[in-house]
């Protein structure tokens, strides 16, 4: 998992090397010889991995986020039984135990739909980063779309754009998610991924803004321009790649926003009230209920979101000071 | 100044407008339209129809929206529906104000007392246990749900330990003159009354002050890390300054432009913290009003609540790009 990481960082690398062209002097090796080694030109993501290589955080922030990834690709097969069957509805007394405990076969109990937990939170693992990726992704392609427009061609595009996002960004974002996310007349993951999405699409957008403009000036752009390079391929090939790395730090860190969000929706009810497919967040929100007597339903669920949201804000925040020319130090 | 102070008031102005255009298309499309929200969903034709031009709905768009402006600048949002049927939403709006005032402020001053001087000496002593537990801290606190922060403290010191009271505001009878309860038993010289109040503030503040405590605290480290870096820090040392100059003269208050900037996003995005803690610990605010209207559909609460945050969210930036250009003077001639 770790070396397919290694292989797209290296493969990013690649791409941008040439164009950014950032040599980076103070990555310059010297071996035991006295010679110096002979990668010169160090782009920056190729001295960010250098330095990535050999950073605790990182590497405790990528292994969980590859722990995770392996879990929501192997659970169907590891989990011990069907997290949608009410396998111990008969356990089930509405009055004098709601919450089936352990027993045989099922080591951390059952939910009050008599659903093995430990099933439930393995498997929960899926839908959990199917609505992470997706919240994450429709926020990043609205921001890109927005961000890009913006930045690539200033004037009045610019204002009318940067208008849009102050307005939005005048919401605060919880609370925009929540009214979005309560205008849909049938809740289901769909509206949750949406809410999530919009809400995230005024940060990317001035993200990308902030980095296409910086680049309107600078020497790659204005060479490829004087070379008859068509504008959308300066913007796609010229401009877009530079500021690849930036929005891939902060896709990381929204990652771990929209697991946490989709949560806070289920809270207030405005979650996906469909319980078949498992969902940490959903979890969370409806073990509220059974918090005074049987805290454990809310503990796991819990667990995981923190531990997950932990791993790709860790992952995100040391890829972060790897990106950022200032810090290398 | 004036004339910066000016800009600011009508560029604020340009973005509420454009806010109320939001919130009224918004409101137009919540499911099944404000009529299915007023009637539910088993009304006959008839009474739809008649209550839509009661309403006015059947009129063009532009008319709706002049008469929803008009009414809203009035203060009148309608009478709530669900969160305390029959009284007026701005009412709601203006009782409950206090409790989540009062709330805030704590959660505020909680995050700020702690994450400025904290994220200063992380700063001065990097690398050190300080630093890496601050740091630590900062991380936990973001990816930790609040509502889940506030069912964990609700759980081990009210439930388990009974140490404090697990919800409400105030659990002895008070007289009450300005719905502030920690100011209104000092003025009515009852303080058990104060004590009281400020017990049931102590939990619900500190979860809403982690994620603020996060951002602040990484802000001035960060902030303090790149002024301690600056040239002028160093002539300072090497004119032989004394260290007390330094830090409150060069360091402090130009590591304070980024620290106070996050501060006031702090403040404003504090009311979606609180939706989530106040519901948990059923502290009768704002938050917990937004809570109920959320689920219960009560439209005439929502547009007046959601509202007020976006106002109270711009002013407070407003109110920080001034005490910016007062800081920075650079600001002011941009």
């Amino acid at each position: 998992m770790i070396s397919g990481k290694k292989q797209r960082i290296d493969d990013l690398a690649a791409r941008s090397a040439p164009r950014a062209g950032a040599a980076v002097l103070d990555d310059l090796q010297v071996d035991g010889a006295g010679h110096l080694d002979d990668s010169v030109g160090v782009s920056l993501w190729a001295s960010a991995w250098r330095r990535l290589r050999r950073n605790g955080v990182f590497l405790i922030g990528a292994t969980i986020v590859a722990l995770f990834l392996l879990l929501a690709l192997i659970s169907p097969f590891i989990a011990p039984h069907d997290p949608g069957a009410p396998l111990l509805l008969s356990e089930v007394r509405q009055q004098t135990n709601p919450i089936p405990g352990p027993r045989e076969g099922f080591p951390l109990g059952a939910d009050w739909q008599g659903r093995d937990l430990l099933s439930r939170l393995l498997v929960g693992s899926r839908q959990t980063l199917f609505v992470g990726v997706f919240a994450t992704l429709g926020g990043l392609l609205g921001g890109l779309t927005l961000g890009t427009l913006a930045g690539a061609f200033g004037g009045w595009v610019d204002s009318l754009v940067m208008r849009v996002v102050d307005v939005m960004l005048s919401i605060p974002s919880l609370l925009m998610a929540f009214s979005i996310a309560a205008i849909a007349a049938q809740p289901s993951q769909w509206t949750v991924i949406i809410a999530i999405a919009i809400v995230q699409i005024p940060i990317f957008a001035r993200l990308l803004r902030g980095t296409m403009l910086a680049q309107r000036h600078s020497d790659h752009v204005l060479a490829a321009r004087a070379l008859g390079v068509r504008p959308q391929a300066i913007v796609f090939r010229h401009m877009l790649p530079n500021a690849l790395g930036p929005v891939i730090v902060q896709a990381t860190l929204v990652l771990a926003v929209a697991i946490i969000d989709a949560a806070a929706l289920s809270f207030l009810g405005l979650g996906n009230p469909d319980e078949t497919v498992p969902e940490w967040g959903a979890m969370l929100g409806r073990a509220q209920q059974y918090l005074a007597g049987y805290p454990h339903l809310a503990f796991y669920p819990a667990a995981c979101i923190i531990t997950v949201a932990l791993g790709f804000t860790l992952m995100g925040e040391s890829l972060r000071e790897a990106l950022d020319p200032k810090t290398r130090r | 100044m004036l004339r910066f102070i000016v800009r600011r008031l009508l560029q604020m102005v340009g973005v509420v407008v454009v806010l109320s255009m939001l919130l009224f298309v918004w409101l137009h499309s919540l499911p099944g339209g404000t009529v299915s929200a007023l009637l539910g969903d088993r009304a006959t034709p008839e009474t739809r129809a008649a209550l839509e031009e009661a309403l006015g709905l059947d009129r063009p768009i532009w008319v709706q929206y002049g008469a929803f402006l008009s009414r809203a600048l009035r203060g009148e949002f309608g009478a709530s529906t669900g969160v305390l049927p029959g009284t007026d939403a701005l009412t709601i709006l203006l009782n409950r104000l206090p409790a989540t005032i009062e709330l805030s402020f704590c959660a505020i001053a909680i995050a700020v007392l702690l994450a400025i001087p904290l994220g200063y000496l992380a700063a001065r002593h990097r690398g050190s246990p300080l630093d890496t537990a601050g740091i630590l801290t900062s991380l936990v606190g973001v990816a930790v749900p609040v509502f889940f922060l506030a069912f964990l403290l609700k759980w081990g010191f009210a439930i388990k330990l009974h140490w404090l009271p697990d919800g409400g505001r105030q659990s002895v009878f008070a007289t009450h003159v300005t719905n502030f309860f920690v100011l209104d038993g000092i003025l009515t010289r009852e303080f058990d009354a104060s004590v009281n109040a400020l017990k049931h503030l102590i939990l619900p503040a500190i979860a809403l002050s982690t994620i603020p405590f996060a951002v602040i605290f990484r802000i001035t480290r960060a902030a303090v890390l790149e002024v301690l870096d600056e040239d002028y820090v160093r002539t300072a040392e090497a004119k032989g300054l004394t260290s007390r100059v330094i830090r409150g003269r060069h360091v402090l208050r130009n590591a304070m432009l980024p620290v106070v900037t996050t501060i006031g996003l702090q403040i404003g995005a504090l009311l979606a913290g609180a939706v989530l803690t106040e519901k948990v610990f059923n502290f009768p605010g704002i938050g917990d009003a937004l809570a109920l209207a959320f689920e219960q559909r009560d439209y005439a609460v929502l547009q007046v609540l959601i509202m007020a945050a976006a106002v109270v969210y711009v002013l407070v930036n407003l109110l920080v790009d001034v005490l910016y250009a007062v800081i920075d003077p650079r600001v002011r001639t941009r």
